[in-house]
């Protein structure tokens, strides 16, 4: 029987509050509010928690936990999942993955645990002046978090989806590398996407989350953070809806907390659009612009061996070797290799009748490649726009630009070679005009002719970065290197909105790291005491 | 069928009858689900549209030995679990589909979705994948995600590709 440290903790009588469940109003007096439970709310409150400071954390998924994650997909993305996996742009051009639970994207996560290219950093210093976060001053906020989450280098070998991007890219001189993994005594499953079964995973659901609600932090679920009350510049209330036990609809049920500082960690889609329905000032016009989310184009092989992509550590191996822009690619790009789950990929796959049947027939000997283009950078790739609809749930504007396309075509391209190299009886480019084609030669042509348009070509996103940018000054900001709105004096962003540009890695690592920095900073000034580094 | 031409004819008409089916059909239905009770977030006119497709949108699957109530079922639940601005789009697209001329003028489909034939429905289907107009590829991508995933998602339909399922864990 595997123990379920949330079950456990429930029973020694952590303040958790279903707000599925109320029967009344509530309000809460705290010193610190964060909204959002992911990487940035997480690591917010063990920080504050262990500085002595009275916290309450407000997740608008439900709490789930090892005992609940039956590795099903009709289970896991309805409960742990923005939009049920659904989320989409304001075209409907790209699916837009977010985890919506207690842990927040990390507890849905595929582990992957990277540091970001230092030609990241130095674009922040160079075009947002953010001079003190190179890779020498963020470094022990990483050893730190990276101690934390016992983030190592996987050292079993790895599946034969991961391995087929290895090989097939040794074969044509392509560098790639082991991705390291935040986890402890993994039973290398494969099911990371469904919430670990065995809590092997160190997501903030079993790590940084337990530490602050055994620290006597109240966590509120099921709760939806909608907006903060201003007041001269200044948040004196959050206000919160309680939804039902689905998270589809309000109850009724409203939630006021007041609190001496709010931290907003909601994600990069509802942070900046927490904002936006609070009203907060915007005098540059910078709030939810600038969105990014590494627009990933897709390539499925067939191989003549079983390569059962379900099976094993999900994500395990990367190449960077095409992570710089260059004359055939405006915007640089990763490449990783994505679990295969039948509904996910049967979604995923191109077609319907037969020739989709066809295609899931050989479910297990498919291989499939993802190319995530790095976005924010090239002049022709601004990101996108973060808005509110009438009933106040954000949405993201994405423009495509030409810069992205001929980036992702030679992203398909790369990636149809890669996967003959290993050794593919078929490749199949993730596009509505495209077939499986059986030769390098055959791919490149009908790559090189295919209509790279929205709606045509799939393309989909598990990275949101951007939407309150950090700058050194509010002229192209949003909040400062701390993390600290420009305008509203008690407030700051610790999620990855924060970022000026998308990263260029999994971000998950990149939000603990600058988290741990920016929470440790606050919990300074709220304390006037040194917190002790962990 | 539909032509380019005539499309750019009904289009705007189109547009018009798409908001308004979506306006006739108000909010979606809902029912707060507590426990195992059967979720149902769609009318039957939606189910009678999605009885039709979906079993062209799943040809050459093992679907077609399970009664079609059941896929639209599953459906049915996946749309419950929807936020509302979702299952606004969905009731929207499928109330027009329901309306004789969103069949007729917009689809494309002359006979009643019980009637139509699987050609029809296929050569409706791949219309709108290829459509030059954003609304229609996008109603055809909901179709393909709603039924697709569904479908997948249903231990059901396992056995024919192979997957076993997940692990044992213990």
């Amino acid at each position: 029987m595997i123990r379920d440290p949330i079950r456990a903790g429930l029973a020694s009588g952590w303040k958790v509050t279903d707000a599925a469940a109320l029967d009344r109003d509530l309000a809460l007096d705290a010193d610190v509010a964060i909204v959002g439970t992911g990487a940035g709310g997480g690591v917010t409150a063990e920080i504050l928690t262990a500085a002595g400071l009275d916290v309450v954390l407000v997740e608008e998924g439900p709490l789930r936990s090892s005992t609940d994650f039956r590795m099903l997909e009709a289970e896991a993305y309805p409960q742990l999942y923005q939009e049920s996996a659904a989320r989409k742009t304001l075209d409907k051009a790209i699916t837009v993955l977010q985890g919506r639970c207690v842990g927040g994207s990390t507890t849905v996560n595929w582990t992957s645990s990277l540091r970001p290219p230092e030609s990241t950093l130095r674009a922040w210093r160079e075009q947002f002046g953010l001079t003190g976060l190179d890779a020498g001053a963020l470094a022990p906020w990483f050893e730190r978090m990276e101690r934390r989450l016992s983030i190592q280098p996987w050292t079993v070998p790895p599946n034969e989806n991961n391995a087929l991007l290895a090989r097939g890219a040794a074969k044509l001189g392509i560098a790639t590398e082991a991705i390291p993994r935040n986890v402890v005594g993994c039973w290398n499953i494969g099911y990371c996407g469904m919430g670990c079964p065995t809590n092997a995973k160190q997501s903030m659901l079993v790590t940084t989350i337990p530490a602050a609600l055994g620290r006597g932090a109240r966590l509120l679920c099921s709760a939806r953070g909608e907006r903060l009350a201003l007041h001269r510049n200044r948040a004196v209330g959050l206000e919160c809806a309680a939804l039902d036990g689905r998270g589809v609809q309000r109850t009724g049920r409203r939630i006021r907390i007041r609190a001496k500082h709010y931290v907003l960690a909601a994600g990069a889609i509802g942070s900046p659009a927490l904002l936006i329905r609070s009203g907060a000032p915007d005098p540059y016009r910078l709030l939810g612009r600038r969105t990014f989310l590494h627009p990933t184009v897709i390539s499925a092989a067939v191989m003549p061996q079983q390569v059962d992509g379900f099976a094993g550590a999900p994500q395990t191996i990367l190449s960077d070797h095409f992570l710089e822009p260059a004359t055939d690619r405006p915007l640089g790009f990763k490449l990783e290799v994505p679990p295969l789950h039948p509904a996910l990929f049967g979604m995923t796959l191109q077609g319907f009748g037969a020739p989709h049947a066809a295609l899931m027939r050989n479910f297990r000997a498919a291989q499939v490649i993802i190319a995530l283009l790095r976005d924010g950078f090239h002049p022709g790739s601004a990101g996108g726009v973060v808005g509110t609809r009438s009933d106040g749930s954000p949405v993201l504007s994405y423009p495509l630009t030409p810069a992205f396309w001929a980036s992702a075509r030679r992203a398909l391209l790369v990636m149809a070679e890669i996967q003959f190299a290993a050794g593919a009886r078929s490749v199949l480019p993730v596009h509505e005009r495209a077939r499986p084609y059986s030769s390098w030669a055959e791919a490149r042509a009908a790559i090189d002719a295919l209509p790279l348009e929205p709606l045509l070509t799939r393309i989909v996103s598990a990275h949101v970065m951007g939407g309150c940018g950090m700058a050194d000054g509010p002229q192209r900001g949003v909040v400062d290197s701390g993390g600290r709105h420009f305008q509203l004096g008690n407030v700051s962003v610790h999620d990855g909105s924060v970022f000026p540009t998308s990263l260029g890695a999994n971000p998950q690592l990149s939000i603990y790291a600058l988290t741990a920095r920016n929470a440790s900073a606050l919990a300074e000034a709220l304390t006037g005491k040194t917190p002790a580094i962990g | 069928m539909i032509t380019r031409r005539q499309f750019l004819r009904y289009g705007v008409r189109g547009a018009a009858l798409l908001a308004a089916a979506g306006a006739l059909r108000g909010q979606p239905a809902y029912r707060a689900a507590t426990g195992d009770e059967p979720v149902r977030s769609l009318s039957a006119s939606d189910r009678h549209v999605l009885a039709a497709v979906a079993p062209v949108i799943l040809a050459g699957t093992a679907a077609a030995s399970q009664p079609v109530e059941a896929i639209v079922g599953s459906i049915d639940r996946a749309v419950a679990g929807l936020p509302p601005h979702l299952q606004s789009e969905v009731g929207q697209l499928l109330a027009l589909l329901a309306s004789w001329p969103g069949r007729r003028w917009i689809a494309g489909v002359g006979s009643p979705w019980v009637e139509a034939s699987r050609e029809e429905i296929a050569a409706f289907l791949e219309r709108w994948r290829f459509s030059r107009w954003a609304l229609l590829q996008q109603g055809y991508h909901a179709l393909h995600e709603l039924v697709l995933a569904a479908w997948y998602a249903r231990p059901d339909s396992w056995a024919a590709i192979a997957y076993p399922g997940p692990p044992e864990v213990s």
